[in-house]
């Protein structure tokens, strides 16, 4: 009995040495700012999963949807700025809102970078029968006729999709308002579109590529990050050994906080992502939910986000996008 | 040929066995009844269910034949609420309403339902058979149909629908025009401009289809319900033991006929679905029928035009999915988004390296649309009888599930708010004699219209003769102008052999 009592206050003591490590954390929560199922939902799936060792029980996952993220940036502005239990799910597709203006008046000093769960990155693809079977040949078109090519995405002027494109188009000096872009409802009517010739180059991700690899329908000329990617993309080129070494982009997945968050509770969630990296599993859960490991936390990737955030307005204020 | 033969017996073999028998038959009553209720549709049905399945621990083509069955279980289910409540129970069943709902207020419900349910499976099971024949081919057709054939096609269901429904045209282009100025809200396609959304940034993402539909639709029917019961003009609905008899069949033969090929053709094309089938079918079959005038007060061809044509254009929507492994629907993106958790990779690839996955599911869709018509004919009494539920249960009753259904499916209390708003509104239309169908109409024809003019001219670099470059658009223009003038050609020739009479 005695025993008994004293593994169980062993227990209760390692328990809290743990609740101590996660500063006041109490009921961590991850919030996705959009319906369930998609991309958001993935990335607090991976710290619901990634960090439950640290915390000892999973992440709650909440829903908060609304104006592509808007809703709970605003919240996480006005009522939630310095909740020490929740961090919020963001991509570089919310960077780019907030570069752009597109959340109103928040924008990226207005929250706390704390981590990331992963990256994608941007591929340049072809039909497998295209006149253009390289990235070169493509290049050389769009430099000498900027008209040359349709190019096609799931995503409107101005959004991640046609920020690829025009970060091609600026490295051979072409202005990305003199492109014909296409906007189609998502990934699978602009595959759709290429496939049927409507368009002859679509700007996807290398993610959702998985599905056609290795078939003779559609062609990867090039994935836009700066290192070679594991199988089974090991063999496509990047854009900057290609020598385009600006046309780089990564789509990016992570965690904000809100900006009055105490740096106690910060550093215990950035001690906690970088366990997390730390530990192999993780890596494990980051290629099950078709990531690909791109590991950032807290001051650097503030920087890192900081650095993004000036590209992208540069390139929307060139393009008009933005005044 | 043989090919094909051989997959399908291989197939047929798959989906017979008792587990995937019993899978795609509780699939098929689960989704009747995921369709009969108000607000889930087959999208959010299959995608609630999803992880269910995926738990279950089946293997692959157990799972998504059973997600399948729940698919076209809830296709035939959609027209259960349609046909009695006057509330579509999904998307694809707006137009079921128009006919339907007058037949059941003539104590026709039986006969409706059990109508309803061989349209539903003749569409289904017309789309199955033309996709084992040509489902390749017709794919490769398919992702040819560039934007500029979408603006033409959407040119043909404007002009099969310009007098569709409601006796003022005036109306009924005033209601268009509502549903086409509620599709411009929010960020547009194209250029990513924030467009009337008062700086609301619950309306950036645009209104959901669905908050329209159960907002206009449903509330605005439950309020008027209301209305009726407070002011005592509520009468009670007669339910004879109708049922479906062979002269009903005889005289929609034809019409269940085209309009299941109607539906199968417009659900191949990716971008477009059971919604536009059913609409451009009503609207072809009214201006075909002798009897057209009488579409809109409960003319059984009315019900089966629509019903025919989305359940074959939920055939129709797997076929890129299957063939190509490009989604022709939100639901079929969520069936394939299912295939890729199991590691199954969708396209042309996979009737070689997993036929009995792709070969088995299209077996068990020849299943389940027996199945859906062996459970629904025995269970329209029992359906029909939901009528009887006194007023004061069945009007909560059924607002609580359609709050429940939008919840479910965007998570936004926000647009909990709109569905009040757009009801209020939808019944301030009632009390002006506006019909509800072409706001709906307008809604969705209108944003792909938008969106496929302006991708047709981004392609062509502002140039709009691409309009009218290739020979689908010019095909579907002269079909489109066909619609148009033929009835008023023959209306005045009647008139004139009228006038030499006498």
């Amino acid at each position: 009995m005695k025993m008994l009592k004293a593994a169980a206050a062993l227990l209760l003591s390692t328990t809290l040495a743990g609740q101590v490590l996660a500063a006041d954390i109490d009921h961590p929560e991850c919030i996705a700012p959009a319906k369930p199922g998609g991309g958001f939902d993935l990335t607090c799936r991976v710290a619901q999963q990634g960090l439950m060792d640290t915390f000892g029980k999973p992440l709650q996952v909440t829903f908060m949807p609304g104006g592509i993220g808007a809703v709970a940036i605003s919240q996480f502005n006005t009522t939630r700025t310095d909740d020490p239990n929740a961090i919020v799910a963001f991509s570089s597709g919310s960077l780019l809102n907030m570069a752009t203006g597109k959340y109103g008046e928040w924008t990226e000093k207005d929250v706390r970078f704390l981590a990331t769960a992963g990256a994608d990155f941007g591929a340049a693809v072809v039909q497998g029968d295209s006149p253009f079977q390289s990235l070169d040949a493509l290049m050389e078109a769009i430099k000498a006729d900027p008209q040359a090519v349709v190019v096609g995405a799931g995503g409107s002027v101005g959004s991640q999709d046609w920020m690829k494109a025009a970060l091609l188009f600026k490295s051979v000096g072409q202005d990305p308002r003199k492109m014909r872009y296409v906007a189609f409802d998502g990934g699978g009517d602009a595959i759709a579109g290429l496939m049927g010739g409507s368009i002859q180059l679509y700007m996807g991700d290398v993610g959702e590529m998985v599905a056609h690899m290795g078939t003779n329908v559609m062609r990867v000329l090039a994935v836009m990050s700066s290192d070679r990617l594991g199988p089974p993309f090991a063999d496509i080129p990047t854009t900057k050994e290609l020598g385009y070494p600006d046309a780089e982009w990564t789509i990016l997945r992570g965690y904000y906080m809100g900006k009055n968050v105490s740096d106690e509770a910060y550093n215990a969630w950035v001690a906690a992502f970088e366990k997390a990296y730390a530990d192999p599993a993780f890596a494990a859960l980051q290629k099950d939910k078709g990531l690909m490991p791109l590991n950032m936390a807290g001051d650097e990737l503030v920087a890192s986000v900081k650095t993004r955030v000036e590209k992208m307005r540069a390139i929307a204020m060139e393009a008009g996008l933005i005044k | 040929m043989t090919d094909v033969l051989s997959g399908l017996e291989a197939g047929f073999a798959v989906a017979l066995l008792p587990l995937n028998l019993a899978l795609v038959m509780g699939g098929c009553f689960v989704g009747t009844l995921i369709g009969a209720l108000p607000g889930i549709g087959p999208i959010n049905g299959v995608a609630i269910l999803l992880p269910i399945a995926y738990g279950l621990g089946l293997p692959p083509e157990s799972a998504l034949i059973l997600l399948a069955g729940i698919y076209y279980g809830a296709e035939y289910g959609g027209r259960i609420s349609s046909i009695l409540l006057n509330v579509p129970g999904d998307a694809g069943a707006v137009m079921t309403t128009l006919d339907g709902n007058p037949m059941a207020k003539r104590g026709e419900a039986g006969r409706a339902l059990s109508l309803s349910a061989v349209a539903s499976f003749c569409g289904g099971t017309a789309a199955v058979i033309l996709m084992t024949l040509f489902g390749p081919l017709l794919a490769s057709f398919a992702v040819k149909f560039n934007p500029s054939n979408y603006v033409a096609l959407m040119v043909f269901a404007f002009a099969s629908l310009a007098s569709l429904v409601g006796k003022n045209p005036i109306k009924t282009l005033l209601g268009a025009v509502i549903g086409l100025m509620l599709a411009t809200i929010g960020i547009d396609a194209n250029t990513g401009v924030a467009r009337y959304d008062f700086g609301v940034p619950d309306l950036l993402a645009g209104i959901d289809f669905l908050v329209v539909v159960i907002g206009l639709f449903g509330m605005a029917e439950l309020i008027h319900l209301v209305e009726q019961q407070v002011t005592g003009k509520f009468t009670i609905l007669p339910i004879g033991k109708s049922f479906v008899s062979m002269a009903d069949l005889m005289a929609t033969k034809w019409t269940i006929l085209r309009s299941s090929l109607i539906g199968f053709f417009i659900g191949v094309l990716p971008g477009t679905g059971a919604s536009v089938a059913s609409a451009v079918a009503y609207g072809t079959e009214k201006r075909l029928a002798s009897d057209g005038d009488t579409f809109g007060t409960g003319n059984p061809k009315g019900l089966a035009a629509p019903e025919a044509a989305n359940n074959a254009a939920a055939g129709g929507a797997m076929v890129p999915m299957l063939t190509l492994g490009i989604p022709g629907s939100g639901t079929t993106a969520i069936l394939l988004g299912a295939l890729l958790l199991f590691n199954v990779t969708p396209g042309p690839m996979m009737f070689q390296t997993r036929p009995e996955i792709a070969w088995g599911l299209i077996a068990s869709m020849y299943i389940g649309n027996v199945a859906l018509l062996v459970i629904n004919l025995p269970l329209v009494g029992l359906f029909a009888r939901m009528l009887t539920i006194p007023q004061r249960y069945l009007i909560p009753l059924i607002a609580v599930l359609a709050f429940i259904g939008v919840y479910s499916v965007v998570g936004n209390p926000f647009d909990l708010f709109m569905i009040i708003g757009l009801g209020i509104f939808g019944w301030v239309l009632r009390k002006l004699h506006f019909s509800l169908a072409p706001i709906i109409l307008g809604f969705v024809l209108g944003g792909l219209f938008e969106d496929n003019l302006r991708r047709a001219l981004s392609i062509s670099g502002g140039d709009w003769s691409i309009l009218v470059a290739d020979a689908n658009s010019l095909v579907l223009y002269t079909l489109a102008l066909l619609v148009v003038a033929v009835p008023l050609v023959l209306s005045r020739r009647k008139r004139m052999a009228l006038d030499t009479e006498a």
